[in-house]
């Protein structure tokens, strides 16, 4: 698989997760490409944390407007019942438990489901926006991410860069496998058949849990 | 009583070293003109309170590369390169507050409350120096309210009380910044007479807002 073909392949598989009635915040890049699988016939109510639910596609050209943007600043539309809000109202949502979902990408996350993706001490350090919020206060926290980054383990033991939040993510879905993270470790829920449970080890810090049943990812 | 005042007059109100809530999320939502104008006034070693600092050439981004702040509160600037620059080479106090923790604060601000507690923060670097509660078995930090001496925001419509509706996601930040600063100066696409717009459609009330300055278009 190419880039985009992997990151297809995960943004699929995290799409399966989704419910008719789920409200969703998808976070940039990766995790908005989520929105290209939704499952068919459901009704899924996408979050933008900067005011609204029912997120639209992508205007066409020369329909955008500067007032109706999404989370990356990016000009979007919104959907027939959605509903415009503020900061306050948008982050209510969120930390108090009414997003059935939230994905975002990671730098590293561990197996005691902390998450670091908000700064690189010294080098990158472009602020938390809504990430602390959205981990600390949605129902699932799923990381969508490639399982790796240029060879570099990212599914850790322990994060070692500063943490988004503590104890708050649930799944991990990666081109390898889909994992849950429980209170024991992480278990290999399911494994891309392209690869074996000693590849996949071989590419993850953390000591995984294969359980008896562990199934292949199928999309 | 004669809300309607100048861009001009506007931005006179705001002197140096003073601290300003700015509206919007990387410019939507922005009082361009009004941050157009104080960018080309220069004023100075002023604090920021806003939840971004937007792009470059774009909304409060644009006082940001004339330096203007010497400090700025907000969520995120990974957009905005030069305010990175600032913070790593300490010219620029940045200080970077959880979006969620940051609304709550200027809503604090204006509601006459001393603070919030929140459950985000807890277990990272944001809950350094801050005191942690536990209620009900469940640790919060304790986040303190925001006020500013001018809050400059953006609507669609304003009535000459300033009764204020919003356009599409431009609320986000404008509605509670609205509630928290001494002055607070709406920029509009237009202004109404008294009675045009629905009670029922109107987002914040215009005993909130000082001045209005009308943008004229889009």
């Amino acid at each position: 698989m190419d880039k985009n073909q992997i990151k297809g392949f995960i943004a699929k598989r995290v799409a399966q997760e989704l419910k008719d009635g789920d409200v969703v915040n998808l976070g940039i890049g990766l995790p908005t490409m989520v929105a290209n699988y939704l499952p068919e016939g459901a009704n899924i109510f996408l979050q933008s944390e900067n005011g609204f639910i029912g997120v639209g596609p992508v205007p066409l050209e020369g329909h955008e407007d500067m007032r109706v943007v999404n989370a990356g600043g990016q000009c979007v539309t919104i959907l027939p019942g959605g509903v415009f809000f503020d900061s306050a109202t948008s982050f209510g949502i969120i930390r108090g438990g009414h997003v059935d979902m939230t994905v975002l990408g990671a730098l590293q996350v561990d197996e005691k489901g902390n998450l670091a993706n908000w700064m690189i001490p010294g080098k990158m350090v472009p602020g938390m926006g809504g990430a602390m919020d959205l981990v600390t206060g949605a129902k699932k926290v799923v990381i969508a991410m490639e399982h790796t980054a240029k060879g570099a383990k990212k599914i850790l033991k322990e994060c070692t860069l500063p943490l988004t939040a503590a104890h708050q993510v649930d799944y991990i879905v990666t081109e390898m496998g889909f994992m849950e993270v429980t209170k024991e470790g992480i278990v290999l829920r399911e494994i891309n058949p392209e690869f074996s449970v000693e590849q996949v080890q071989e590419a993850t810090e953390a000591t995984l849990i294969i359980p008896e049943d562990l199934k292949e990812m199928t999309l | 009583m004669h809300k309607r005042i100048s861009i001009e007059e506007a931005i006179e109100k705001i002197e140096d070293g003073m601290t300003i809530m700015v509206g919007g999320f990387l410019g939507c939502g922005n009082p361009h003109r009004l941050v157009e104008a104080l960018a080309a006034k220069g004023t100075k070693d002023l604090t920021l309170i806003c939840n971004d600092t937007s792009f470059p050439e774009y909304g409060v981004g644009k006082m940001v590369v004339n330096k203007q702040f010497k400090k700025i509160i907000a969520s995120h600037v990974g957009t905005n390169p030069e305010t990175g620059r600032q913070m790593n080479e300490k010219e620029t106090e940045v200080v970077l507050v959880p979006q969620g923790t940051l609304a709550e604060q200027v809503r604090a601000g204006g509601a006459g409350l001393g603070g919030i507690l929140t459950p985000t923060g807890v277990g990272t670097v944001v809950e350094e120096g801050k005191e942690k509660l536990t209620v009900d078995g469940v640790e919060y930090l304790l986040e303190k309210p925001l006020r500013a001496d001018v809050a400059l925001i953006a609507a669609q419509k304003a009535d000459e009380y300033g009764n204020l509706v919003y356009f599409g996601a431009t609320r986000n930040f404008n509605n509670l910044m609205a509630t928290a600063a001494e002055t607070v100066i709406v920029e509009v696409e237009e202004v109404v007479a008294v009675g045009e717009l629905d009670p029922n459609e109107v987002v914040t009330p215009g005993i909130f807002v000082s001045h209005i300055v009308n943008g004229g278009d889009k």
